[in-house]
């Protein structure tokens, strides 16, 4: 199925995403953060589907807005936000800081005026309707035999169980 | 009207990155540095897939999967040490966190 309107869909969604992350980082209350963080997220899934990756879309959604936000939610919620919500937004050194950043997106700028030859302007189109079938198959493995990540994936399993572990330990008043 | 080719979404990404490197470098509140390297890694994300397609390939797709496996690890974890130090401080700011023991 071809994609339609690509450029109008694109530029919204693009500056959705820009315009919530200048939120996330201007807000005084966590809490707008964390809300405009999830219209960022959102966002950025509507761009994947674009694409062509549903399933790292359905991931973002379910992982990043349904999981993560509601933890950095819940931790909102316990921290007092009370006190920070009156106190100073931004460091002392914000004026050195932003320079650097500014520094940095001029590099990024220049590397992209200059390299913009590099990157074919063919997009290729992937096969959306097994696209979940094909990851799966680089994951798992296909037809008995090892995917190319299949180390990789139980490697990532143990990072979650040594972050879970982690986190519970890190929590608990005495250990 | 000018097609949308990689290089939009790498533009894209880039200004999400360079937005949480100031949200990282500027803010005070822990809680929004934690969701400025949300930011970040989502940029990557962004990268990863948009490359994914150029290649028409879906190795850039099972990193973004890998990446996002990691954002988790690394909240959690960032969380439960913000908690662990808002139990002994009382106030979530980075200015503040520059004891390792006491």
């Amino acid at each position: 199925m071809n994609p339609v309107a690509t450029p109008f869909f694109f530029y919204m969604l693009a500056g959705l995403a820009v315009i919530s992350g200048v939120l996330v980082i201007t807000r005084r209350n966590a809490v707008h953060s964390a809300l405009a963080l999830i219209v960022t997220l959102l966002s950025v899934a509507g761009l994947y589907l674009m694409l062509y990756a549903p399933f790292v879309a359905g991931v973002q959604i379910i992982v990043y807005a349904g999981g993560i936000m509601v933890l950095f939610l819940f931790v909102i919620m316990l921290v007092n936000i009370e006190r920070s919500s009156k106190e100073r937004r931004f460091n002392r050194m914000w004026p050195v800081g932003l320079a650097a950043a500014c520094t940095l997106l001029a590099l990024f700028v220049s590397a992209f005026a200059k390299g913009k030859a590099l990157f074919p302007d063919r997009m290729m189109s992937l096969p959306e309707s097994s696209n979940t079938q094909q990851i799966a198959a680089m994951l798992y493995g296909d037809a008995g035999k090892m995917g190319p990540y299949t180390f990789a994936f139980e490697v990532a399993s143990l990072l979650l169980l040594a972050a879970i572990l982690g986190a519970v330990i890190m929590t608990k008043k005495k250990i | 009207m000018v097609p949308i080719t990689t290089l939009h979404y790498l533009v894209v990404a880039a200004a999400l990155f360079v937005l949480g490197v100031i949200g990282v470098l500027t803010r005070r509140n822990v809680v929004i540095v934690l969701m400025s390297i949300e930011l970040i890694l989502n940029a990557v994300n962004l990268n990863l897939v948009a490359f994914s397609r150029m290649w028409g390939n879906l190795h850039g797709q099972v990193f973004a999967i890998f990446v996002t496996v990691d954002a988790a690890a690394e909240a959690a974890v960032g969380l439960g040490i913000l908690i662990a130090f808002f139990r002994n401080k009382e106030t979530i700011n980075v200015d503040e966190i520059d004891l390792l023991k006491w």
